[in-house]
């Protein structure tokens, strides 16, 4: 089962003074969560084969959660660093998952 | 001494956990998540259940309840703790146990009896077996494939943290006895104490002779 959830996180801090909230930008960052290299996926597994069951031809499949978040932060390197701390602390398991984090300006 | 048996939202073996305990006439109580750890619990089960429906992954959402930090703040004090199944899961996303429980190899839900091999009986949760005892458990899980890094399955096996591996009728270690894939065959581990241990079979389905199977009943002797 893949998961997609969307968060709207905004910080405390963007409510105190109009100022504040002038001096941050709405981001939206995009973690994808991702198994080791070497973990088995039998999830994969089981939707490669019932593509190929399709008649499709594949090497291989992989399959990751991606979590779209969005978030205002003072610039993008603060937004990427609020959604590593979210993948570190909860979207992944360390022990069996890799991650990445991109980061875009919202629309 | 009252052993808590914490309830989560979508635990549903906690008032097996408390049969299974009475009948040993251990005294036990059912404890809502919210409500925190009694200071004076003498013992923690994590029942098994599919808590927040697993979602994220098994376990995740119940590791970030406030209540465990109260189970670690216990488990460091030498109260024993006991994660079973879910609460196996629980166990290894709030890190009080090694490694990750995951999807079956099978990718399938699997309901069924298994036997496991003791592989320290020097703990609470074995003392009552004897090291290569083979035990007859219950399992009821669809991810339960035990994964560690190869560097950290090393090391758990030097430290002699495992408790159980699936094994056949003989005790011997193979493919076919190992039902979900588990890395080392590996059904159970302990934590950084041998008083905090997890298993993903139930051996409180595996107590009341009036079920057939009383093989686990040893386990939860760590509470008597």
């Amino acid at each position: 089962m893949r998961t997609f959830v969307y968060l709207r996180v905004f910080p405390k801090e963007s409510l105190t003074t109009d100022a504040h909230i002038s001096a941050m930008t709405a981001y939206t960052a995009t973690v994808t969560v991702r198994l080791k290299h070497g973990v088995l996926d039998p999830e994969a597994e089981t939707t490669q084969k019932a593509l190929e069951r399709l008649g499709f031809e594949l090497g291989d499949l992989r399959s990751a959660d991606r979590f779209e978040i969005d978030l205002e932060a003072a610039d993008s390197d603060e937004a990427a660093e609020r959604a590593g701390e979210m993948a570190d602390r909860l979207l992944a398991n360390p022990t069996i998952h890799d991650y990445d984090v991109t980061v875009e300006t919202a629309e | 001494m009252t052993v808590s048996i914490i309830r989560f939202g979508g635990s549903n073996c906690d008032r097996d956990a408390v049969r299974a305990l009475d009948a040993l006439d251990v005294d036990a109580e059912i404890v809502w998540h919210e409500d925190g750890l009694p200071a004076d619990a003498t013992g923690v089960v994590l029942p098994g259940g599919f808590s927040y429906g697993d979602y994220l992954r098994a376990g995740a959402m119940a590791a970030q309840s406030p209540i465990m930090a109260d189970v670690r703040d216990l488990a460091a004090d030498g109260v024993p703790v006991l994660g079973v199944c879910n609460g196996a899961q629980i166990g290894c996303e709030s890190k009080l146990t090694p490694g990750a429980f995951t999807t079956n190899a099978s990718a399938r839900f699997q309901c069924e009896h298994v036997n496991v091999r003791v592989e320290n009986a020097d703990t609470p949760f074995t003392a009552a077996y004897d090291e290569g005892d083979v035990l007859t458990l219950p399992i009821a899980h669809g991810e339960g494939r035990f994964e560690i890094g190869a560097e950290r399955y090393d090391d758990l096996v030097s430290e002699d943290r495992v408790l159980f591996r699936y094994c056949d009728e003989d005790g011997e270690l193979s493919d076919d006895a190992n039902p979900n894939g588990s890395t080392g065959a590996v059904a159970g581990v302990l934590g950084e104490r041998d008083s905090v241990a997890v298993l993903m079979p139930h051996p409180e389905r595996a107590t009341l002779p009036e079920l057939g199977l009383t093989d686990g009943q040893g386990v939860l002797r760590a509470f008597a």
